[in-house]
């Protein structure tokens, strides 16, 4: 049946639970493996390039972390989701193949959320959040922005990127996240609360010109 | 829990509110911090503001629609798959 997500048409098999999806995986499903992937390909994929250098060096981490999901999946106990399963292999691929390239992972700089110019000495606003709640609810409007929005969470730093990426674009839970990542709670708030503010003021920013 | 760095019992001033609304969202702040923090809203149009738009970030961020498989690399994984159902892999 068409149910549609914010206006998006879902196919109904994209519906199926990973779990139905590992049923008829192990059953030898091909159909449900191709759902598989196309389910997670563009996080996985975007996950990966987080951590090497090019687009190809990604794709392979993807495709190996699949081989290594199908070698698996019998022994496969279900003791996390499928999802943080399938994300912790690539995670732990991926970091494997950049290991090389690797940039150092900076403690999280102190950006603050807002920017402090827009405060008076006392902390209040004295510039206050330009209003654009209303137009962001307008979907040919907010369809303006998305692209901009996109570009915005591929420039974040990559932590934050990862912890957006799988909590706000792909609905991962908090504890999802930690477990992908393998970083606490704490830290996963810090991140996304970085990223979150950054994209807000791209918003705001954006809803100003259209 | 993060602590805030501010003596209790102050009031929230907004550049504060603003760091803290993730944690908010996020249901970890203590109650106590909850109460200061709603407290705050209450009385600031402009943070409670701040605050929707925060949602709405969120909202539209959850609306990009994630790209799909590039057909190249369907097939080569649909190879991966029948290999690996061959026994070859």
């Amino acid at each position: 049946m068409g149910r549609h997500t914010r206006g998006q048409p879902v196919p109904a098999a994209y519906q199926d639970t990973d779990a139905e999806l590992l049923a008829a995986l192990r059953a030898g499903d091909e159909q449900a493996f191709v759902l598989l992937v196309r389910r997670h390909h563009s996080t996985m994929l975007r996950l990966a390039l987080g951590y090497v250098a090019s687009q190809a060096i990604a794709e392979e981490v993807v495709q190996d972390t699949w081989l290594a999901v199908l070698r698996g999946i019998s022994g496969f106990e279900g003791r996390s989701s499928l999802r943080t399963w399938v994300l912790r292999i690539l995670v732990n691929r991926a970091r494997t193949a950049g290991e090389r390239e690797r940039r150092s992972i900076a403690v999280p700089d102190p950006e603050p959320a807002v920017d402090p110019a827009r405060f008076d000495g006392s902390g209040s606003w004295a510039s206050p959040p330009e209003r654009w709640v209303e137009e962001a609810r307008d979907r040919l409007r907010a369809a303006k922005v998305t692209a901009r929005l996109r570009s915005a969470i591929g420039e974040l730093p990559q932590r934050q990127r990862e912890v957006v990426l799988l909590r706000d674009v792909d609905g991962l839970s908090s504890g999802e996240v930690c477990s992908v990542l393998d970083i606490s709670e704490a830290n996963q708030r810090v991140l996304l609360h970085r990223g979150r503010s950054r994209l807000r003021q791209v918003l705001e920013t954006e809803f100003g010109r259209v | 829990m993060r602590r805030l760095l501010l003596p209790r019992r102050r009031d929230l001033v907004c550049q504060q509110a603003v760091e803290l609304v993730t944690d908010y969202l996020e249901g970890a702040l203590s109650p106590a911090d909850r109460r200061r923090f709603e407290a705050h809203l209450a009385g600031c149009p402009h943070c409670t503001e701040y605050l929707a738009q925060m949602r709405s970030t969120i909202e539209l961020t959850g609306g990009i629609a994630a790209e799909d498989l590039p057909p190249q690399m369907r097939d080569d994984l649909t190879a991966v798959y029948r290999r690996w159902r061959a026994g070859g892999e």
